[in-house]
């Protein structure tokens, strides 16, 4: 089984990496850019073949490490 | 007084954290290291800055999972004084041992220069022998020292006087919200900080302003 997680800052935290891309952006001369936000992926193959206890898992590896909850959202899919 | 200073790979201030407890206490602290799941019986232990797991992931995160974190945390429940400065402060953040977060700085540059700080309330352990509002100078050395805390967290740490130390006088070098360089926590006895006192204990060093935080947090006279 493979899942894909992405973290994503939280609305309300800045991200000056983002802010840098959209200017770069601009400078690019690509028109019409708002707001960038920087996030992460994170492909992660899996054993398990019950979707359910892995969607569970998944949650808790990014409770427990892949996202900060301080500032982090994150989504688990599952292909 | 004695003193601990926890080890990590990819440290790489732990022999200024070692050197300056050594001066200031007389006796060379504890050293242990990160699959290590006690601590001896000190009074404070520090986790010295430098770039722990190569900051994989997010600063401080792979560390703040590892066993001696867990024998950290037990102590600090116990009361036992903790220090933590620059990756220090992250892995104390990231195990959740004080809140908010720190985040790339906001001019996205590492910076390394002298700053000054100032004493906002001299009223714990650590800052004890310094005056209330006192500027003193110290070292900063970081990528990620742009603290964050959520609107509900700031207010609780400020009404609570948890905000140890402040960037003065506009040398703030990284963003970080209210000016916060160090905080401390609720039970006032774990301590996070982004400059690096250890590196300003000694006329060698050109200034002392450092030492006091040492020589408060170990008791010992100036």
């Amino acid at each position: 089984m493979k899942a894909r997680i992405t973290v994503t800052l939280k609305n309300g935290v800045l991200d000056p990496q983002g802010k840098a891309i959209e200017h770069a952006l601009s400078g690019l001369g690509f028109d019409g850019v708002g707001q960038v936000r920087q996030g992460k992926v994170f492909d992660i193959e899996l054993t398990a073949t019950d979707k359910a206890k892995a969607e569970a898992d998944l949650k808790a590896m990014c409770d427990k490490l892949l996202a900060n909850t301080v500032i982090e959202n994150y989504a688990v899919e599952i292909a | 007084m004695k003193s601990a200073v926890v080890l990590l790979p990819g440290l790489n201030r732990d022999r200024d954290m070692i050197a300056a407890l050594t001066k200031i206490s007389g006796r060379a602290p504890a050293t242990v290291w990160q699959t290590d799941t006690e601590i001896p019986d000190v009074d404070l232990i520090a986790i010295p800055g430098g770039f722990s797991f190569g900051d994989y992931l997010r600063c401080g995160a792979i560390a703040a999972r590892m066993p001696v974190m867990r024998a950290v945390a037990e102590k600090a429940a116990k009361g036992v004084m903790v220090i933590g400065v620059c990756n220090g402060f992250q892995i104390l953040v990231e195990a959740g041992l004080l809140p908010g977060a720190l985040m790339r700085n906001s001019s996205l540059k590492f910076v390394c220069r002298q700053v000054k700080l100032e004493i906002a309330n001299a009223n714990t352990m650590f800052t004890r022998r310094y005056k209330p509002g006192q500027i003193i100078r110290s070292p900063v050395a970081h990528h990620d020292g742009n603290y964050f805390a959520d609107a509900e967290t700031l207010a609780r740490l400020e009404g609570e006087g948890q905000v140890m130390f402040r960037y003065a006088e506009g040398t703030n070098p990284n963003g970080s919200i209210n000016d916060i360089a160090g905080i401390v926590s609720e039970k006032g006895n774990v301590l996070g900080l982004m400059p690096h006192p250890e590196n300003l204990i000694e006329a060698a060093h050109g200034g002392s302003d450092g030492r006091a935080l040492f020589e408060g947090a170990l008791g010992i006279a100036a």
